[in-house]
């Protein structure tokens, strides 16, 4: 494409070039990290940030979004750290935590030693001194894609999670991400392997304070055959901050997926999805709930690939908006040649509660085999207005009615958590949402 | 149901490996030199003896044409189309002045007795009571005849070649042409411009509902000339057409290119109805040969309450690119869009519509059914898109797409961007194949399997095929068993 050809680059482009220049030498990994990272940053040397014109961005214009690029963050001072730790969500939650403050890993907030028996858990910056390319390369995911491919140059802390074969961890693990302090950018990863016939719940949060911090976040999440996992993520970065994240995701035979996202931060966000089914009868349900005011930007990409035979998936994403915030959903399913008995469902609905939002959808269909059941849907509305008029006939105030009646909405998909303290909490989020409105 | 066991009849009947309408008329044709220059657009100009402005106008598309490169954004995979290598303007000879039927080249005439197509008045009055359908029948560039013309004169439309219309409406044309598919538009609509040859234009006055349905049946038959038709009709305020298009192609080795132009303009009250039955020469078995249809089509609802309907139904081409849309301009305007594509052999479809809500209170409504079989690779792309001020903007969205056979593909890549929150858009769509059930019980029953197919593919297709006007219905219910031929077993 003649979009690789960009002579003049912006602001964060430039910024991004000589952050890598100034950083590459000291950043882990040895002679091997080193030439992946090169590769990496390589496509985003020549190419640019991606920007509307490019397919995959067209209604996320990160050019746009991301004006300039933040300094990489630096290391922790104590009074970030006391700062981080009045910032954590989900302290009622029962699970493990691990904290990473400002993309750094905080032993002192972390309960490192408490894993639980069959689980390894490791920062991933020892896994950058050993075996680079076991850290750094992610199966499952583009490394074209920008994101991964800027993650890939940049991260330099995170963790590994490993469950043994046959082993249901006992306690949920929590991974908290916090940014504080002075506006900087920061990277994480987290690779998650599950082994066979093993089962795990995960809890990933990122939280903030307003400074404008840019973070980038990547998941890899391998389940083997008859693996289980439970995703939950919170999103709830400060309303300044610019939070990009991927998820990568590979099912083995009759592997099951549930995840769930609740995005309820940031002043702009996108979250990527490539799941990949890679064995038989696998089943993912992923979905996805937002609220956005002011001018935010959410965004949802998703890429559920079918290779492997009578796989089932599920998907239901659901945003509301207000003011003049602005959700993006792009969602594909793709049936390769011969992953016959395919059932795959994919639902993305928007609730616009003011006059200035905006809702972009594009649920895409690409469909290689015959014997499948695929479908989706997509609507953009406003509430019901009769809804509306029987509860305020019923007196309920305007606020409130509305209030119930996006409760609802967005709880269809909050509600698929079994963990009940999980689930409060992130009701309890978004019942705040509702009561401020940003 | 009589029309099915017709179908059913002329499926058996017909074996589909050799395309029927692949014959070639012998007549001497005029054309243009090889490749494309601006001595080649002043050659079709001059030919048409059009004025100053009209050169300018294609002159400048020439050029702006020269640096622009060609979309590669569809799902569709074509070698490199060798522009300088096809002949840009091909005209039967002594076609430019058949005055009455007697004129016409009896040869011509065959070959649309051939087609079916209702050439002569008497045929049509014989055939259908009441209906009546005036046919401007397009052969390779050149409107041949063009019949009903006094009836309809009677009521003020205007329906001629477009060449035609440029010397004897100038101020019509003038006025529209190129105001809903600009001659900057795209790569190919700026081709068109360029070195558009002929096509079909309709004038409908005030008030008036046009007597009869109008039609347009293109035919492609000179070896390597690319199709540039440029088609326009305005419906004046609160009148009413109908038109119908229909397309044929001979069978050729070499894949013939052809790239039309549709412009569409209702104004205050007015209603367009466009129908097209597509037919192009798919290509062999094995892919070779074939039509390349890159269509820009496009409606602008530009009065209140103007309402403007595509239907189509695609069986033929190699490959097709066509997005039929529809500009909500006018408050209270309606666009609509139904589409039956079917592809089998190694044929490529993508398309779809655009549905671009702009005025208040406006609606659309979008039934796409897409079925694939063979090596076939069929795709929905479609736009649906409300400005900021097009409040209570309504959009219900359905594609199904059947499959048949697993070396096919179906995918489906709708965009739906609301910037207003008073608007309500719904989007489904599904993709299933042929349930054995159904098949079961067809067989049970005592049908074939293919004539089992005929019936479910029918069924699923009925919503669509109910829209276009009833001598298509029946026509395009026959194309489609037709074109699944050999797709089963």
């Amino acid at each position: 494409m003649n979009a690789d050809v960009r002579p003049i680059r912006t602001a964060a482009e430039t910024g991004l070039i000589e952050a890598f220049e100034a950083v590459r030498a000291a950043l882990p990994g040895g002679e091997r990290g080193a030439q992946l990272r090169d590769d990496a940053f390589a496509t985003i040397a020549s190419r640019g940030l991606p920007n509307r014109r490019v397919e995959e961005w067209k209604y996320t214009d990160l050019r746009a979004l991301m004006r300039e690029a933040r300094p990489l963050a630096g290391p922790v001072t104590p009074a970030e750290l006391a700062a981080a730790e009045a910032l954590l969500p989900m302290a009622d939650v029962e699970a493990l935590r691990i904290v990473f403050v400002n993309g750094r890993l905080a032993p002192s907030l972390s309960q490192l030693a408490g894993a639980p028996s069959g689980v390894a858990i490791s920062p991933l910056s020892d896994a950058l001194e050993g075996d680079a390319p076991h850290a750094l390369v992610l199966e499952g995911a583009p490394a074209d894609n920008a994101l991964v491919a800027l993650n890939t140059a940049f991260v330099a802390d995170g963790l590994m999670i490993a469950v043994d074969e046959g082993v249901a961890a006992s306690r949920a693990i929590h991974v908290a991400n916090v940014q504080t302090g002075a506006a900087h950018s920061s990277y994480g990863r987290l690779l998650v392997s599950v082994g066979k016939g093993a089962s795990v719940t995960l809890i990933e949060s990122h939280s903030g304070d307003a400074a404008g911090h840019q973070t980038n976040t990547l998941v890899g999440l391998d389940l083997a055959d008859d693996a289980k996992a439970n995703l939950v993520k919170l999103q709830d970065e400060g309303l300044g901050t610019l939070h990009l994240a991927t998820l990568a995701v590979r099912l083995g035979r009759k592997a099951e997926l549930n995840s769930l996202a609740l995005s309820a931060g940031s002043l702009a966000a996108r979250q990527q999805i490539f799941l990949a089914f890679k064995g038989d009868k696998a089943t993912a349900n992923v979905s996805g709930a937002g609220f956005a005011g002011a001018r935010r930007h959410l965004d949802t990409t998703l890429v559920i690939d079918h290779e492997g035979q009578g796989c089932v998936s599920r998907e239901l994403f659901k945003t509301a908006l207000d003011g003049q915030a602005r959700s993006v959903f792009q969602g594909k399913i793709v049936v390769r040649p011969g992953a016959q008995k395919t059932d795959g469902k994919m639902m993305a609905k928007a609730l616009l509660l003011s006059e200035g939002a905006e809702a972009d959808a594009k649920p895409e269909l690409e469909i290689f085999a015959d014997d499948v059941v695929c479908g989706h849907g997509a609507t953009v509305g406003a509430i019901d207005d009769e809804l509306l008029f029987y509860l305020k006939s019923r007196g309920l105030p305007q606020v409130e009615a509305e209030a119930l009646l996006v409760q609802a909405f967005v709880g269809e998909v909050i509600e698929m958590i079994e963990d009940e303290p999980l689930r409060d909490a992130l009701t309890a989020r978004a019942e705040r949402w509702l009561r401020e409105r940003d | 149901m009589p029309a099915v066991q017709e179908t059913v009849a002329r499926v058996r009947s017909i074996d589909v490996d050799q395309y029927k309408y692949g014959f070639v008329t012998e007549i001497e044709s005029d054309r243009a030199d090889k490749g494309l220059s601006e001595d080649t657009v002043r050659f079709i100009s001059a030919k048409k003896g059009e004025p100053e402005w009209m050169l300018e106008w294609r002159l400048d598309a020439y050029r702006r044409w020269r640096t622009m490169a060609e979309p590669k954004w569809a799902r569709v995979d074509y070698p490199a189309i060798p522009y300088e290598e096809l002949y840009y303007y091909s005209a039967p000879k002594g076609s430019s002045g058949p005055k009455t039927l007697a004129d016409v080249d009896p040869e011509l005439l065959r070959t649309y007795a051939k087609l079916g197509i209702p050439l002569q008045e008497q045929e049509i009055l014989a055939g259908v009571e009441q209906r009546r359908v005036a046919v401007d029948a397009v052969f390779d560039s050149v409107s041949v005849a063009t019949t009903f013309k006094e009836e309809l004169g009677r009521a003020g439309v205007i329906f001629c070649p477009i060449s035609e219309a440029l010397r004897d409406h100038p101020e019509l044309v003038r006025k529209y042409l190129g105001t809903v598919v600009p001659a900057t538009d795209n790569f190919f609509a700026t081709l068109n411009a360029a070195v558009f040859s002929d096509g079909s234009f309709v004038y409908v006055p005030k008030g008036v509902r046009c007597p009869m349905e109008l039609s347009t049946y293109f035919r492609i038959n000179e070896r390597n000339t690319g199709q540039f038709e440029r088609t326009l009709i305005i419906a004046d305020e609160g009148s009413y057409v109908s038109y119908l298009e229909g397309c044929t192609a001979p069978m050729r080795d070499e894949n013939q290119l052809h790239a039309a132009v549709v412009e569409l303009v209702a104004l205050d009250d007015a209603e367009i109805k466009y129908s097209t039955v597509q037919n192009w020469y798919p290509g062999d078995a094995e892919g070779k040969g074939g039509i390349y249809n890159f269509v820009t089509k496009r409606g602008d609802c530009r009065g209140r309450n103007a309402k403007i309907s595509w239907t189509q139904v695609e069986t033929g081409s190699a490959i097709t690119w066509k997005y039929p849309s529809c500009i909500l301009r006018g408050d209270n305007s309606r666009g609509e869009f139904y589409s039956i594509a079917i592809s089998n052999g190694r044929q490529q479809v993508d398309s779809g519509t655009k549905m671009i809500h702009l005025g208040k209170n406006t609606s659309s409504k979008i039934i796409s059914k897409g079925i694939s079989a063979g090596r076939s690779q069929n795709t929905y792309r479609g736009l649906v898109s409300a400005h900021r001020k097009a409040t209570n903007a309504r959009n219900f969205t359905n594609c199904d797409s059947l499959l048949i056979g697993d070396k096919c593909g179906a995918h489906t890549v709708p965009y739906l961007e609301a910037k207003t929150s008073t608007a309500v858009f719904e989007h489904e769509a599904t993709t299933s194949k042929i349930s054995d059930d159904q098949m079961f019980y067809c067989q049970q029953r005592g049908l074939s399997s293919e004539e089992a197919v005929a019936l479910i593919v029918n069924g699923f297709v009925k919503d669509v095929l109910q829209q276009l006007p009833m001598e298509f219905a029946v026509e395009a219910q026959k194309l489609i068993s037709i074109s699944l031929e050999g797709s089963v077993g």
